[in-house]
C-alpha cells in the first residue's frame, strides 16, 4: 500500500475497462472521483490530489471492488 | 461430543444459529478461529470448501478463478430451489465478465451517486408519508409489512417503472424465488410467472416514451425480451427484499442496544456510519456467496482444485477480529466502510448507493420521527427469517 504522505508526488489512475460502477470511489473522495452520466464508470477529476485528500483517496482505492484504481508515484 | 469428534465431523452448512439471532452460526466463527477454509457438507452430501476469513474472502471475491457461474462444474447451491434460480435464465449476477460487465454496464448509470442523490427528496418523502399513514390514529403496526417492505418497493418500482399496485402480486413470487422451503418447481413456476410480468410490462413500454428503467432497456434494441425480464427481476427482487430486511433488523439491533440508538438521536452526523455498522453487523445474506474454481488455486494456504465450490461466509468474514476490533459489539461510531455485505470484486452490489440512501433515510425517519419506539413483542418471539435467503424477520411488531 502507498503511504500517502505529503511529501510524495502521487498520481492516482483510473482503469475505466475494470469499472463496475460500484461508486465507492465518488462517494469516499468526491473531491477527486465522479462518474460520468452516459456510463456510470469512473471520471477522475483531480489526477494530483492535493494534501488534504489523500487519506481520502487512499480509501477509495483500497474500497474499490474491482482494482480499478490505483497510485503512481510520481518519477520527476 | 468429544473435541476428537468434533476434528473430524464435517460441518453441515447451512449451520445451526446460536443463542443471537444477530450472529452467525457458532461453527462459522470456531472455523474462522481455527480452520478457516474447511470442508463442509451441503444438503445434497456434496462438499465444498467454506472461506470464513475477511482477507480471503476479499481476496477470493477478486479471483477470476473463481466463477459466479452456477452451470459450471461443482458450482454449490444450498437447496434444489436455490439450484433451479442459479440456473434457470440466470442473470448477469450468475454469470462471468466479459458477458457479466456487457449486461451490468447497460444499468451502472442508473445507480450513480449522483443521480441516487438527487433521489433523496422523493425517497424521503415516501418514508414520511409511510410514517404518517402507519402512525395514523393507532400507537402499534408491523413495521415490516407497514414501513420497512413499502419503502423500498415503492422506489424500486418507480426506477423500474413498475406499478406498485401490483406490490402483493411481486413480493409473494419474491418470496417463493428466495425460501429454502421452495421445491425446484415452484421456484421454476415463480420466475417464470415473475419473467411473464416483466416481459409484458417492457413490451407495454415499447411504444411509449417514460424514462424508467425498463423502458430504457426495451428502447437500447441490445437485449432479447427474456434477458429484459431476467434483468427486471433481478432488480425488483434484489431492489426491495434486501433494504426491506436490513430496516427492520436495524431498528430491531438498535432497540436492542439503547446505548447506541441514543448516539444516534442525539448526533444525525453519525447515521451515514451507523448504517455502514449495521450492514457489517447483520450482513444479511447469511447464507454465504457461493463461487465454483475454475482453474486450481491457493487461498489462505490451501489448495483448492478445479470443479470444487466454494462457500464465503460474509457474516463470518464482518465479525473476523482482524478486520473489526470488538467485531461482536455495535459501535456505531466505528469505522465500518470495510465490511463485505455487498460482497466485493466485480460483482458487488450494483444497488448499493441507492440501499445506502434508503437505509439512512429509513433509520432517521424512524428513529426521530417516534421518541417513543419500542419493541411491542417479547424479542423472544420475534419471528426470524432463517429459512430464507435473504436474513431478517418475518414481523416486527413496534408501538411508540
Amino acid at each position: 500500500m502507498v503511504s500517502p504522505a505529503e511529501d510524495v508526488k502521487l498520481r492516482v489512475v483510473a482503469d475505466r475497462s475494470k469499472c463496475m460502477g460500484a461508486g465507492m470511489c465518488a462517494l469516499n473522495a468526491p473531491e477527486v472521483f465522479d462518474q460520468d452520466e452516459q456510463e456510470g464508470l469512473v471520471v477522475v477529476l483531480e489526477p494530483e490530489p492535493s494534501a488534504e485528500h489523500r487519506y481520502a483517496v487512499r480509501d477509495a482505492v483500497n474500497l474499490c471492488p474491482a482494482s480499478a484504481l490505483r497510485f503512481e508515484k510520481d518519477e520527476a | 461430543m468429544t473435541l476428537a469428534d468434533q476434528s473430524t465431523e464435517v460441518l453441515a452448512v447451512p449451520a445451526s444459529r446460536g443463542a443471537c439471532p444477530f450472529d452467525p452460526p457458532p461453527a462459522y466463527d470456531q472455523a474462522r478461529e481455527h480452520n478457516p477454509v474447511s470442508r463442509v457438507q451441503l444438503f445434497d452430501g456434496s462438499s465444498v470448501w467454506m472461506l470464513t476469513r475477511h482477507q480471503d474472502i476479499r481476496t477470493a471475491l477478486q479471483d477470476h478463478r473463481l466463477s459466479a457461474d452456477g452451470t459450471k462444474p461443482g458450482f454449490p447451491f444450498l437447496s434444489p430451489g436455490r439450484r433451479q434460480l442459479g440456473t434457470q435464465s440466470a442473470s448477469f449476477i450468475r454469470m462471468d465478465d466479459p458477458e457479466h460487465a456487457r449486461l451490468r454496464r447497460m444499468l451502472t448509470s442508473d445507480f450513480i451517486i449522483k443521480r441516487v442523490e438527487s433521489l433523496r427528496p422523493q425517497v424521503t418523502a415516501i418514508a414520511s408519508d409511510l410514517l404518517d399513514t402507519m402512525t395514523r390514529g393507532k400507537n402499534h403496526a408491523d413495521l415490516v409489512t407497514e414501513f420497512a417492505f413499502p419503502l423500498p418497493s415503492l422506489v424500486i418500482c418507480l426506477l423500474l417503472g413498475v406499478p406498485y399496485e401490483d406490490h402483493a402480486y411481486f413480493q409473494k413470487q419474491s418470496h417463493i424465488l428466495l425460501s429454502a422451503a421452495s421445491s425446484a418447481e415452484q421456484v421454476r413456476v415463480a420466475r417464470d410467472d415473475l419473467n411473464d410480468y416483466i416481459k409484458n410490462l417492457a413490451e407495454s413500454k415499447r411504444d411509449r416514451d417514460d424514462e424508467d428503467i425498463i423502458s430504457r432497456l426495451i428502447h437500447r434494441d441490445e437485449l432479447t425480451p427474456d434477458e429484459i425480464a431476467t434483468m427486471g427481476t433481478l432488480l425488483l427482487v434484489a431492489g426491495h427484499e434486501t433494504t426491506a430486511n436490513m430496516t427492520s433488523l436495524s431498528i430491531l439491533t438498535l432497540l436492542r442496544n439503547p446505548d447506541q440508538l441514543k448516539r444516534l438521536r442525539e448526533d444525525p452526523g453519525l447515521i451515514r456510519g451507523a448504517v455502514e455498522e449495521m450492514l457489517r453487523y447483520l450482513s444479511i445474506i447469511h447464507q454465504g456467496l457461493a463461487r465454483t474454481a475454475v482453474e486450481d488455486l491457493e487461498i489462505g494456504g490451501q489448495r483448492i482444485r478445479a470443479g470444487e465450490g466454494v462457500l464465503l461466509m460474509i457474516n463470518a468474514a464482518n465479525r473476523d477480529h482482524e478486520a473489526f476490533p470488538d467485531a461482536d459489539a455495535v459501535d456505531v461510531g466505528r469505522d465500518a466502510r470495510r465490511h463485505l455485505a455487498f460482497g466485493f470484486g466485480v460483482h458487488q452490489c450494483l444497488g448499493q448507493p441507492l440501499a445506502r440512501a434508503e437505509l439512512q433515510i429509513a433509520l432517521d425517519v424512524l428513529i426521530n420521527g417516534l421518541p417513543n419506539l419500542r419493541l411491542a413483542t417479547p424479542f423472544e418471539e420475534i419471528p426470524f427469517r432463517d429459512d430464507m435467503l435473504v436474513y431478517g424477520v418475518h414481523s416486527l411488531p413496534i408501538a411508540w
